[in-house]
């Protein structure tokens, strides 16, 4: 197959230029900048798109085994396929919990019969999310996990963390963390501050993330190991992440689409769709996770992408579950980022194909000849409405609904078999 | 003229001009409650429920008398009686009610927003009676009203609002009325209890309540809840007392005309005392009596009423 007189932009090779790609066998046979001699096969005529690596997502909640009537392994790789992400690492807080190989084997066998794109596990940190037993993560990673996390319940015990890194490193798994002092949010539900007394709505400081992120990097240079701290929202964290790599720590994080482009204003009709932890912030926070992006002191942006059945969000403010979806606006997000900030499109698209791929330790995420033939078109130019119809995870919460995008993923390319394809 | 709005959820949402409507309207409404036949007709055939989902005792009563002054017909239905613990949701309830065709719904709730959501979503009016720490709009127009008829006037008033700030939904409803209708207001707390960013309410701030005594013309007592010395915002009643506290000796220091609220209940012996609570500063039973004039004059309002009563 050959996808002929697209744009193609490859950060792993530094490649931004017209021209050919060539999948033969599943695999990138050839790239071609500038075009190629004659071909014979199939012809995808990408002429005016972009041609990208397929892009991976390294913080996903597919809600399966446990609570299906959110999302499952099917519907969530349909919505990652239709959003482009042809890898996506998808969150232990199941239930059962993820903290066993046998859920490992579950989730790694119903996805080769249900799912359109590649799904990684991760497994748990400590049995059951509790933050007290090492979960056994030698054994997950032989059943196929990629990284440990305890996403959603913070790991509160130092020394759990630093024994978890320490073990995690032993069989070559990454850490993700989830910065959060629970004592400090307490019972928050969105960013502390005038709004938040405004609208008589707990607040959530940003010191309760911060804390955290402080102790997680002291944590990781004590041990020379590296952490992988997700969804950083306040400008805190963003200093101190800074500082830490300039010291030499081995610190890395990612960022979702949200917080680069929403904040606390979002809140003000009480919406439940954007009650999501870490809260979204004030503009000041945002605009510095953006420019921590421009100077990549941000590694990866991912979505966490967090189904609820509209019966949960359909609740009060302050009892609505935290969370949104996210797999299907990462892309357009992305652009959005682009073009309303002037930060390089290939720098950004390195945050979603080889920066987590490194991290990870996965294959994928570049248009090398010879690696896996993940590829997503991408039309640059529509302007369009993200809606509830074109949601295509069984799960509506988002407060994307209604924002318009310019530019929409049009095929989605998963080992050289086209999962997705879009007008 | 009518009003212009069916609900009742915030005084931020209201203008100067408007209070001072409701402020003037509510002294006929009051001379109703004196009558020996305290009942006129204007509500007759209308249907208010009173959806009570905390507990309360003075507000529920006060907006059920009102409605019953006006000869609507009220039911009231708390959230120990109703499906709330059986988990139907306040949106359901909500629905259910209006599917016997209320005219007007009075909704006391724990969390903030829900009292917006049901406004925006039902078509009968909706009156706020209190969601979480957002606002509590009567009782802030009752506060008003009482200081309003003590003073002559509210532009110029000094109003120390004392105790826990974060929490209190009568605190803000209070802070933007009064900010509206030119009185100046100072709030007193540790820092414990007062809200986040409270520095952009353009109010003045305070965590001593010695200094600012002399100089107020009202200060309004508010009720300090024992779940909150659980949860480690102050230290225990002895020192909340010694320092928030309002006994003889502060009054002894309040100006000649000064007056003392309190929105109730009270925590006698924590935040307010005998020597405060019962003295002639007191007005607190005078809120209660305007509590229920002023609900008179909302329902009369939010059901159609024309703003020239007289």
């Amino acid at each position: 197959m050959w996808i002929k007189g697209g744009m193609i932009f490859d950060p792993e090779n530094n490649l931004q230029e017209t021209g050919d790609v060539h999948i033969q066998d599943g695999l990138i046979a050839g790239v071609y900048p500038g075009g190629s001699s004659p071909q014979n096969g199939d012809i995808i005529d990408a002429s005016g798109l972009w041609v990208l690596p397929g892009l991976i997502d390294m913080h996903v909640h597919l809600r399966d085994p446990g609570f299906e009537y959110k999302e499952d392994l099917a519907s969530g790789s349909r919505a990652a396929a239709a959003g482009g992400v042809t890898t996506l690492a998808c969150m232990a807080n199941t239930d059962p919990v993820n903290d066993n190989p046998s859920v490992t084997n579950y989730i790694i066998e119903k996805a080769k019969q249900v799912s359109v794109v590649r799904i990684l596990p991760v497994g748990a940190v400590t049995k059951g999310l509790k933050g007290k037993e090492l979960a056994e993560m030698g054994l997950m990673k032989a059943s196929g996990i990629v990284a440990v996390s305890d996403d959603g319940q913070p790991i509160e015990d130092a020394s759990i963390l630093r024994r978890a890194l320490e073990y995690a490193a032993t069989y070559k798994l990454p850490l993700i963390s989830h910065c959060q002092d629970r004592n400090l949010s307490a019972s928050g539900v969105m960013n502390e501050g005038a709004l938040s007394s405004q609208l008589g709505l707990p607040g959530i400081s940003a010191a309760s993330e911060d804390v955290m992120v402080s102790r997680d990097i002291i944590v990781s240079k004590c041990t020379g190991i590296p952490i992988h701290i997700t969804h950083i929202s306040t400008k805190g964290s963003v200093q101190l992440i800074k500082q830490a790599k300039e010291q030499g720590v081995k610190v890395t994080c990612d960022v979702t689409p949200h917080h680069l482009l929403l904040t606390e204003e979002a809140v003000r009709t009480y919406d439940t769709n954007a009650k999501m932890y870490p809260p979204l912030r004030g503009e000041e926070d945002r605009l510095a996770l953006i420019e921590a992006l421009r100077d990549s002191i941000i590694d990866c942006i991912a979505t966490d992408h967090a189904p609820h059945a509209r019966d949960e969000k359909d609740l009060d403010f302050d009892l609505a579950p935290f969370g949104m979806i996210g797999l299907q606006t990462l892309l357009p997000a992305i652009m959005k980022v682009h073009l309303d900030y002037g930060i390089e499109f290939i720098r950004l698209l390195a945050c979603v194909t080889g920066y987590p791929s490194r991290i990870l330790g996965i294959e994928g995420g570049s248009l090398s000849v010879g690696s896996r033939a993940d590829i997503t078109l991408f039309d640059p130019r529509p302007t369009w409405t993200f809606t509830q119809e074109d949601v295509v995870s069984k799960s509506k919460n988002s407060p994307f609904i209604g924002q318009e995008f310019v530019g929409r993923v049009v095929r989605t390319i998963v080992k050289g078999k086209t999962v997705f394809s879009g007008t | 003229m009518t009003w212009p709005y069916k609900d009742l959820i915030a005084i931020a949402d209201l203008s100067a001009d408007e209070i001072g409507t409701i402020l003037d309207m509510a002294a006929s409404f009051k001379e109703i409650s004196r009558r020996d036949i305290k009942k006129v007709p204007t509500l007759r055939g209308k249907t208010v429920v009173l959806l009570f989902y905390e507990p309360s005792t003075r507000t529920r009563l006060s907006f059920e008398l009102a409605a019953k002054r006006l000869s609507a017909d009220t039911t009231a239905l708390s959230a120990s009686g109703s499906s709330f613990t059986k988990g139907e949701t306040i949106m359901d309830a909500a629905y259910n009610v209006m599917a016997m065709a209320p005219d007007c719904i009075i909704i006391r709730y724990p969390y903030a927003g829900i009292p917006k959501k049901m406004a925006q979503l039902l078509p009968c009016s909706v009156i706020n009676a209190g969601d979480g720490y957002h606002e509590h709009p009567t009782q802030a127009l009752l506060d008003m009203y009482t200081m309003k008829e003590r003073f002559g006037r509210l532009e110029g008033l000094k109003v120390a609002i004392v105790g826990d700030i974060m929490h209190s939904r009568v605190a803000r409803s209070n802070v933007y009325g009064l900010k509206k209708m030119g009185a100046q207001v100072v709030l007193v707390a540790p820092k414990t209890l007062l809200p986040p960013g409270v520095e952009t309410w353009g109010v003045e701030v305070s965590t001593e309540l010695d200094p600012v005594i002399p100089g107020s013309d009202v200060i309004m007592m508010l009720r300090v809840q024992k779940e909150r010395l659980h949860q480690q915002f102050f230290s225990g009643e002895r020192e909340y007392s010694f320092f928030y506290g309002l006994n003889k000796a502060r009054v002894d220091k309040m100006k000649d005309d000064a007056v003392i609220m309190h929105p109730g209940p009270m925590n006698r012996g924590v935040e307010i005392n005998y020597d405060a609570a019962d003295s002639a500063r007191s007005i607190i039973l005078d809120q209660v009596e305007n509590g229920v004039a002023i609900r008179m004059t909302l329902l009369y309002l939010s059901l159609g009423g024309s703003v020239n009563v007289d």
